[in-house]
């Protein structure tokens, strides 16, 4: 809501500075973005009368005029408009002015001939295109009132006005028009706003001889009210009603058009004018619309109705889509004779929804949805009447059509002081709250600390003891009131078991050398897919804004892929990173909302460890992610036993390189070497990643930490040399050892492996370290021996090990 | 040559020797020549046998003496010679102290989280649970329990994302509230929470809005919470994050499910205390929103509004963190170019 400050000023004296005023605005109600004086940064832009315009003898567009600006001889102006007229006044830039954008305007000469200035369009002193009248778009701007040559033209055209730029919240739509602005900015200076009260002269014929009007069903439009204007002479608006449509953004059209506006703009009540003449029937019925009926809207767009939408008829055609916009059939024109207004209340859910429909949101429509006040219908309708009699030289019919009225009564609210203070933390009197509550022109009752406020129409938005005291805090002022910390009990503050886990995760990766990256959750029906580790049926969103976004995360590793592809395409190509996030699982498609589990990814791309003075590069491989995970689970304390197992079923993996990892039976996450093909398809290196299920991680059963001495006995080590079958792992090789080692075993390293020339072909060597250790005695060496003789015949009888 | 004289020359001879000797193994080879089994020495004293009673303890003290003398000098001398061979060994072994040293990887926490911890961090120091939500929610939380009903305006103001027309993706972490009021038991205390989360809007990304953005919401409940305890709770907020020396300002503004409800400011290019304003924002920037819980709010989670009440707050780690640290488009959070991320390393 643009408020014009000296609109405001019809109301109520303010004299504030604009910027103070717009500060204390913001701190008491409504925030208000800037202030906007049109003028900033401009000077020397007179009124100029055109006494002559020739041709240019040497163009075929322009134009040379002497203007009088009120100097002793008129000024030379080279002017390239194709209005410019002699007779004409106009908007004179002297040589030496600034106008928009910084530009100096000098004396100069256009094709041979002297100009001294400039004409100016109103675009050219910095109005939008928006506001300017279209008879003005394409060409200079014309006063249509004789003014003095040489006055500056600033507040001819409202351009020294500051307008106050108000950002309405839906709640306070009572400020969407002057009225309500007023009560406002009043309640905030303690000056009570005075409002004219409109009068119609109704010299015209009986209405009810001329119209009919009906509203069936009362729930379309609550309250209906129609007058009707004759001997209308459409024409331009005098400049003081332009000046003030502009300054409130909107562009002035035609008087009985522009009389819409500014009766909407002061009382925030929308109105519609109808060309009486061009109603098929005369007649008006509100209605809903009918499947198969069809409107063509002022802005020329035809619209195929449907029933939810509501309609102004003549009977029996639509003409006007209730509330949101009117139709072309009935548009006022330059002809139009007799004029129709339409004041009303019409319900705010349909409204919202029809103009959402037809993509129509109007300063009209978005005042309805909101709400207005009910008490000013019919005094914006007089006034529109009354503003037609003075500006269009129309003569009012007797009488106001009301098919359906409303009885608007003020609100009671009670509320005590302690009431008050109790919230707030304060120590209001009550003085001090019935004088707020006066400032706000709310008539208030008061007997033991109990008032008992009547809450006028206009402010619909407060119905209960919260919206006063609401109106209380913000009025005494919020920076009065005073600073605490509650006052409680001692309440516990931990985090819940998921909550450490989730931490611990984070932390240990980022010692482990990954970043911690946030990626969208919203993947596209590719990714959705993409390197799941259960089965799942993905939750799509229902009206996507674009591809990329579809469908919740299955997995955390596409968003990490993705991440991966921007590092990439920004020559960033040794990426470590990690996430820790929901993914969104469901087991079937009947099932709406999804299971949010709690998962940890990490990805490895490129060289984990650069080239330095003393190391060589290292790219990343398997077992630097597989080494995270285990260090990862270790501190877990994890009852059941880690399991890495080949995997080639993940489609987006490395068949060969790539392990389910399973905490007993159940299925934790995997780890592996991303398929080459997808990193070819994003120019990574090759690429690892991991991912776990944290929510499994949680509900899995741990070993307690129970403490044991630090070992008094020394330990005994064996170390031992195989050359296997290529085709044997080191989990089978270690399966042997812990079964056949016997109790004094502590711990088992591999600390070779070699394959290649060295050996026969389909061998591989594997070296072990074997630790043996008795906690309550020094071991002897026969039981070593012993040991090692069964771990090694073992291996030779059940993995055809050669001993080396 | 008497003993005693010979005891002497052995004396300044060996001395000299011990004197001249300049490593290690030749001082060593001097005092086996000297003082070992069949050192010099030990050969002198052989000849005491044929001295008379009386001279005997005379040479037997001076040859101790020398003995001493000599042990001494050599010990002396080694220490010296260890010493200036340590020095030496040392001079040898200098390195460039200027090369760089080894690399130990360490990830950096993503700014939001370490935004969100941040904010934990104080609330848990004033009793406040952290409490988690579903992000994909029902309209029943996310805007019914809320004093949102259906139609309601503002709903304008916050598109959401429908996967059906009653479950969607939440808009805001406040739906954590209403769960959270309608699970607690009161006769046990007080209602202390925050709740940090992912929300997601129909908003299309640009360098100031983002499909997917984050939330801490704050939620007390007791029965004397005053407007007055939540200023002063959002001043403490404050300075925490932005620093000692802000100040806040509460400013009306419009939430369906808080009465009063008011947007706070911190000051912001302004020195505290001063009136100079300067900024374009006038010195202050808007943060977060807060206010006293409505009353319908508490209603529909069937807490009692006129025995309870309280305040709940929402702010934006995003809009935190850029305007903390100056982070111009809110893609960069999400997008995680590694070299936007690290720089964000830093202690905690």
């Amino acid at each position: 809501m643009l408020v014009s400050y000296k609109w405001l000023n019809d109301y109520l004296p303010v004299t504030e500075d604009p910027i103070k005023l717009a500060d204390q605005i913001s701190r008491t109600g409504i925030e208000t973005e800037e202030v906007f004086l049109r003028e900033k940064g401009m000077k020397k832009i007179v009124v100029g009368h055109v006494l002559e315009s020739v041709p240019h003898p040497n163009s075929d567009h322009l134009h040379i005029c002497q203007v009088d600006v009120g100097d002793t001889e008129p000024y030379q102006i080279v002017c390239g408009a194709p209005n410019v007229a002699a007779g004409q006044y106009v908007i004179v830039a002297l040589p030496g002015s600034w106008i928009a954008g910084h530009t100096k305007i000098k004396k100069s000469k256009m094709r041979g001939e002297v100009s001294m200035g400039m004409i100016c369009a109103l675009q050219e002193i910095g109005f939008p295109e928006a506001v300017v009248p279209k008879a003005y778009a394409n060409g200079i701007y014309v006063f249509n009132e004789p003014h003095t040559p040489g006055e500056s033209v600033f507040p001819l055209l409202g351009m020294d006005d500051p307008v106050l730029n108000l950002d309405i919240t839906p709640n306070r739509a009572d400020t969407l028009g002057m009225h309500g602005s007023a009560w406002e900015i009043g309640a905030m200076l303690n000056e009570k706003p005075h409002f004219k009260e409109p009068h119609a002269v109704e010299n015209g014929d009986e209405i009810t001889t001329l119209l009919k009007a009906a509203v069936p069903d009362q729930a379309d439009a609550p309250s209906y009210h129609l007058r009707l204007v004759q001997n209308v002479q459409v024409k331009e608006s005098p400049q003081w009603l332009q000046v003030r449509l502009w300054n409130a953004g909107i562009r002035p059209i035609n008087n009985i058009v522009d009389i819409t506006n500014y009766v909407m703009l002061e009382y925030g009540q929308p109105l519609h004018a109808f060309d009486y003449d061009k109603l098929a029937r005369k007649e008006i019925v509100v209605r809903h619309a009918r499947q198969g009926e069809q409107l063509t809207t002022l802005d020329g767009n035809d619209h195929d109705l449907v029933p939810d939408d509501i309609v102004i008829t003549d009977g029996e055609t639509p003409i006007a889509l209730a509330g949101v916009m009117g139709g072309l059939s009935t548009e006022v024109t330059e002809g139009t004779h007799t004029v129709v207004f339409e004041a009303a209340v019409f319900p705010p859910t349909p409204i919202r929804k029809t103009a959402q429909r037809y993509n129509l949101r109007s300063e009209a429509s978005s005042r309805f949805e909101k709400g207005t006040n009910h008490a000013d219908v019919l005094p914006a309708l007089t006034h529109a009447a009354q503003l037609a009699e003075e500006i269009a030289d129309a003569k009012t019919a007797k009488g106001i059509l009301s098919p359906t009225a409303m009885q608007v009564l003020p609100v009671i609210v009670d509320i005590s002081i302690d009431r008050i203070n109790h919230v707030l933390g304060t120590q209001l009197s009550v003085d001090m709250v019935r004088d707020i509550f006066d400032r706000l022109g709310f008539d208030v009752q008061e007997a033991d600390g109990l008032f008992t406020v009547s809450v006028p129409p206009r402010r619909w938005d407060i119905s209960i003891e919260a919206d006063l005291i609401e109106e209380v805090a913000r009025l005494y002022g919020y920076d009065n009131l005073p600073s605490n910390l509650p006052e409680a009990t001692t309440t516990v503050a931990k985090f819940t078991p998921i909550q450490q886990l989730i931490r611990y995760s984070k932390r240990t990766l980022l010692a482990a050398g990954l970043n911690q990256a946030i990626s969208y959750a919203l993947v596209n029906e590719h990714e959705v897919t993409q390197y799941i580790q259960t089965n799942s049926v993905p939750t799509r969103i229902d009206w996507p804004m674009t591809k990329d976004h579809v469908a919740l995360r299955q997995s955390l590793i596409p968003g990490l892929m993705d991440d991966l592809a921007y590092n990439i395409a920004h020559s960033v190509k040794n990426v470590a990173l990690f996430e820790q996030g929901r993914v969104f699982l469901k087991d079937d498609a009947a099932t709406v909302r999804p299971n949010e589990v709690e998962y940890l990814a990490g990805l490895v791309s490129g060289d984990w460890q650069s080239r330095a003075w003393d190391t060589a590069t290292q790219p990343a491989d398997f077992y630097l992610v597989k080494g995270m995970v285990d260090e990862l689970l270790a501190p877990l304390r994890l009852s059941a036993a880690v399991r890495y197992v080949a995997t080639d079923r993940h489609p987006e993996m490395h068949p060969g390189r790539t392990a389910d990892i399973f905490l007993g039976d159940a299925l934790l996450g995997f780890v592996g070497e991303v398929h080459p093909a997808q990193t070819a398809a994003i120019h990574a290196a090759d690429t690892f990643i991991f991912q776990l299920n944290l929510d499994l991680l949680l509900n899995a059963a741990k070993t307690p930490l129970q403490a044991v001495p630090a070992p008094k006995y020394p330990a005994v080590t064996r170390d031992i040399a195989l050359q296997l079958p290529e085709d044997v792992t080191n989990a089978q090789v270690l399966a042997i050892i812990h079964d056949q080692a016997g109790a004094f075993l502590e711990d088992v390293q591999l600390f070779d492996v070699y394959k290649g020339d060295k050996l026969p072909a389909g061998t591989q060597s594997l070296a072990y370290t074997l630790t043996f250790r008795n906690p309550e005695d020094t071991l002897k060496e026969e039981q070593v021996n012993a040991a090692f003789k069964q771990v090694s015949d073992a291996l030779v009888s059940d993995l055809h090990a050669e001993i080396r | 040559m008497a003993l005693q004289d010979e005891l002497t020359k052995i004396q300044t001879d060996t001395l000299a020797q011990i004197a001249a000797v300049q490593d290690l193994s030749g001082l060593n080879d001097i005092r086996v020549q000297v003082l070992g089994k069949k050192g010099a020495l030990t050969g002198v004293l052989r000849g005491m046998k044929d001295l008379t009673p009386e001279e005997r303890p005379k040479v037997g003290s001076f040859a101790n003496t020398v003995r001493d003398a000599l042990t001494a000098a050599i010990e002396d001398r080694h220490a010296a010679l260890a010493a200036a061979a340590l020095q030496a060994k040392l001079a040898k072994e200098t390195i460039d102290v200027t090369l760089p040293g080894r690399p130990i990887h360490r990830g950096t926490e993503h700014v939001l989280d370490q935004v969100m911890d941040e904010v934990e961090q104080l609330f848990m120091g004033m009793g406040y649970q952290v409490v988690d939500g579903p992000e994909v929610e029902t309209e029943h939380y996310n805007f019914e329990m809320l004093n949102v009903p259906k139609d309601h305006p503002a709903r304008d103001m916050q598109d959401t994302f429908y996967i059906t027309p009653d479950v969607l993706l939440r808009s805001q972490t406040s739906p954590v509230q209403a769960r959270t009021l309608e699970k607690h038991d009161f006769s046990k205390g007080p209602l202390k929470m925050i709740s940090p989360g992912r929300v997601y809007r129909r908003d299309t990304d640009d360098a100031t809005h983002s499909h997917q953005f984050h939330q801490v919401e704050g939620l007390v409940i007791d029965k004397h919470i005053t407007m007055a305890d939540l200023k002063g709770t959002l001043e403490v907020l404050a300075k925490h994050i932005f620093g000692a020396d802000r100040k806040i300002r509460l400013r009306p503004s419009y939430f369906p499910f808080t009465e009063p409800s008011v947007e706070i400011d911190v000051s912001w290019g302004q020195t505290a205390g001063s009136d100079d304003v300067t900024s374009k924002d006038n010195g202050w920037v808007e943060v977060l929103g807060a206010g006293m819980v409505h009353p319908n709010v508490l209603k529909s989670a069937g807490v009692d509004a006129d025995v309870y009440g309280g305040f709940a707050f929402g702010l934006g780690p995003d809009r935190f963190a850029m305007l903390k640290y100056g982070i111009e488009d809110i893609r960069n959070f999400y997008l995680n170019d590694q070299r936007f991320l690290t720089q964000f390393e830093q202690e905690d």
